[in-house]
């Protein structure tokens, strides 16, 4: 570029404004920002004198009216007699929560396959790239639809529910397992949790100080599974077994009592896990391909065990490679809890668009939507940003 | 070498030793990739549980219990359900799929103009096929018949209205037809429009580099499925009264630049991993900026993210069964509407119709990231970094 310019100045008398690359992007960028004002302009107008004619009050006031809709699941008190805020609101925690337990199955799942395929059992590999190359070539949709129509609206009616272990129940109704209900006192299990944490978060910080220091290692993940385990399991006990069981029982028609997870949480939480597992295997794949042979031989070499070398050679450089990739893939699966829509799962989207329908404003909903998942987005890639950057190998 | 003639000393070679019995031969790739370890063991035997709770049923229920013919859901019912099956009968039910096929395919296009449909796929079969065999000339006419030609074309054969034939209205449109109406236009349009807003993401210019990194995150950042309602419903609100738009533009519309968005972003890692001096080369030999770009840097940036676009495309064409949501009916849509369908409602029709759906989205799915292996392959100058 700069032997362009100084070209240019040479020539500065004899080259017409119209050639000069500078005067050229300027006018260039003139006419785009013109011809965007001008789209714009139109596009507000228009969309003002329609909004007009359909007696919409543009705004966000009708989020404090009576949203008039029953939700069948939600997180927080709800009926059809609060606002349509709330309606929203519920709609963004289901999301949330199904996203959350999506990312959590599918990293999982995932995981597992990606290891799979790079197994020394002929089987293992077999079974891993089947499963990889039949879920990530059908739409998630079809996904959803399959374990919604396909496997649970067949299962039998809540009189001939399947019997599961720990007194859990399988019907066309969903999945009922036994709810804990924590007595008197069981603040202090929770407190002895956090501690626990907070506790091996502080050991394994010495410890590595002290193998930085001395070359000496220590226990680390034992000790962290002792105190984790351990002390809610002290306070437990000292606080008198403080926890009972709320166990789903079968009457006539309906099962009562225990939680109850529905037919469709429980289809689009399966399809997203399934289906988003397959991606996430494949880039735990090239993660642990893309470290270089070499590292495994030096690390071999200097007499490392086969787990050290995995747990401290290998898998710190896989996750450089395995991060970004996996960030877009959980952001993928919560932007594809979107299709909830499709089986009555109500969710941002869902409730949103039942929003929509009965008020009409629509530039208000799609923008709450856009915030939202614009929001979720900047979150999720600010954490896995901060987590990449922790585990970035240091260079000099 | 002195001469020696020692009848001891053995003149000719030795005849090679069989390799030992346990390294080769079916017993051995056993030992050595099914059972190396106690724990490669457990792992074999959970495995074959898994194949034999999986494949078995499954061959049973999709071929040999399967009821390939019918009328009616009696055919796929069992005798509690009101059917003709023996009681705890599970099988396919791929009459549904057979009496439905027509409708898969086209929705509800009138039977009598299905010769316009099928003419057009053979057009873009004829058409396709040279242009992605490499060894086939005129690839230069092959391109502009494939991608500007066909399409005009296409429109007037499928939608009708001129040269006699009946117009057909495209809510009539649905089933594979539109998933395939949606896949082509939004990859015709969302490769070169990706393109350009990759440049523009990386041009110069401050405004056009704004405008076109705000549109690629904000698309980013949200579902398709808010893009569609938003093409759906506020799309209308935009426009002077009285002018509207067809439901399946308007659908392409949000599918295209969707997509779009998602090119730009895999383009712009090609272009990224374009050396430097590639581009100072062609500054240095007096190339505009559009010289530049088209012959020098896209071919290379374009080759390097070949499997980038293809998963796009994949995307895309899977993507395009959410157009369900808004109320249009693709492959999937047909499928699930037909659900409802009181003459044929079975526990198997449900399952039957989406293996089926399954299969045909796998089917093409498939076929594409296999073609962009074979070109990936064909493709690589051995200048991979």
């Amino acid at each position: 570029m700069a032997s362009q310019e100084i070209l240019g100045r040479d020539a500065g008398s004899r080259v017409s404004l119209m050639n000069d690359p500078k005067i050229r992007g300027i006018f260039f960028q003139i006419v785009v920002v013109a011809l965007l004002a001008a789209a714009i302009y139109w596009i507000v107008g228009n969309t003002v004198e329609n909004l007009r004619r359909a007696n919409i009050a543009s705004g966000f006031s009708f989020l404090r009216g009576r949203a008039g809709f029953d939700i069948s699941d939600s997180l927080i008190a709800y009926s059809s007699d609060s606002t349509y805020g709330r309606a929203i609101i519920v709609g963004l925690l289901n999301t949330i929560v199904v996203a959350v337990v999506g990312i959590i199955t599918a990293s999982i799942l995932g995981f597992l396959i990606g290891i799979g395929r790079l197994s020394r059992n002929w089987l293992v590999r077999k079974i891993s790239t089947v499963y990889v190359e039949v879920f990530r070539n059908i739409p998630p949709l079809l996904v959803i639809f399959f374990w919604y129509f396909g496997v649970l609206s067949v299962l039998p009616p809540p009189r001939d529910s399947y019997h599961l272990p720990f007194g859990s129940f399988l019907n066309g109704r969903g999945f009922y397992f036994p709810k804990a209900i924590w007595g008197e006192g069981s603040w202090l299990i929770l407190v002895a949790f956090v501690l626990a944490i907070a506790m091996s978060w502080f050991v394994a910080r010495k410890a590595r100080q002290r193998q930085m220091a001395t070359g000496q290692t220590f226990p680390i993940l034992w000790t962290s599974i002792g105190l984790i385990v351990g002390l809610p399991l002290l306070a437990f006990i000292f606080s008198g077994f403080p926890l009972s069981f709320d166990f789903p029982k079968q009457s006539t028609f309906n099962l009562t009592g225990g939680f109850q997870v529905k037919p469709e949480f429980l289809a689009l939480y399966l399809a997203l896990s399934f289906y988003t597992a397959a991606f996430i295997g494949e880039i735990v794949r090239a993660g642990i391909m893309g470290v270089n042979k070499g590292q495994s031989e030096a690390s071999f070499a200097l007499g490392l065990r086969p787990a050290q070398t995995l747990r401290q050679v290998v898998v710190p450089q896989a996750m450089r490679i395995v991060i970004p990739p996996l960030t877009s893939q959980y952001l993928n699966l919560t932007k594809n809890s979107s299709l909830a829509i499709a089986i009555g799962y109500p969710d941002l989207v869902a409730t949103g668009g039942t929003v929509l329908n009965q008020t009409g404003q629509a530039i208000e909903v799609v923008v709450i939507w856009m915030v939202v998942y614009l929001g979720l987005s900047l979150v999720t890639s600010a954490f896995m940003n901060w987590f990449n950057a922790k585990m970035a190998l240091v260079e000099r | 070498m002195q001469k020696h003639d020692l009848s001891y000393v053995r003149a000719e070679l030795a005849a090679a030793e069989p390799a030992p019995a346990g390294v080769t031969g079916l017993g051995a790739w056993v030992r050595k990739n099914l059972f190396a370890t106690p724990f490669d063991s457990a792992l074999t035997l959970l495995g074959l549980l898994v194949v034999a709770f999986v494949i078995p049923p499954f061959i049973n229920w999709a071929f040999i219990s399967a009821q390939w013919t019918g009328t009616d859901r009696t055919f796929c019912s069992t005798i509690a359900q009101g059917g003709i099956q023996p009681d705890g009968w599970s099988g396919a039910c791929w009459a549904f799929v057979n009496a439905k096929f027509s409708q898969f395919m086209f929705g509800r296009y009138p039977a009598e103009e299905h010769w316009r449909l099928i003419l057009t796929v053979i057009m873009l079969v004829v058409l396709l096929v040279p242009m992605m065999i490499p060894r086939i000339p005129r690839k230069g006419l092959n391109a502009i018949l494939l991608f500007g030609v066909f399409p005009i074309v296409a429109y007037i054969l499928m939608s009708g209205g001129w040269f006699g034939l009946p117009h057909v209205e495209t809510p009539l449109w649905g089933g594979l037809l539109v998933t395939l109406v949606l896949s082509f236009v939004g990859i015709t349009v969302s490769l070169p429009l990706g393109i350009v807003l990759a440049l523009g993401r990386r041009s110069k210019m401050p405004v056009v580099k704004m405008i076109c990194v705000i549109f690629i995150e904000a698309v980013r950042g949200i579902p398709l499925v808010t893009v569609l309602f938003m093409a759906s419903v506020m799309f209308p609100l935009f426009l002077p009264a009285g002018m509207t738009f067809d439901k399946l533009l308007r659908a392409l519309i949000g599918v295209a630049l969707f997509a779009s968005a998602y090119m730009a972003e895999v383009v712009r890692g090609g272009l990224q991993a374009i050396p430097k001096g590639q581009y100072e080369g062609a500054d240095s030999l007096g190339l505009s900026y559009w010289q530049k770009t088209g012959l020098i840097v896209l071919p290379q940036a374009l080759k390097l993210v070949i499997p980038g676009i293809v998963n796009t495309f994949i995307g895309l064409f899977k993507d395009t069964s959410l157009v369900y949501i808004i109320g249009m009916f693709d492959l999937l849509g047909v499928v699930r509407l037909n659900f409802s369908d009181a003459s044929w409602a079975s526990p198997q029709t449900p399952i039957s119709g989406l293996v089926f759906a399954g299969f045909v989205f796998w089917l093409f799915c498939f076929g594409m990231s296999r073609y962009s292996i074979y070109m990936e392959r064909r493709l690589d100058t051995g200048h991979k970094r």
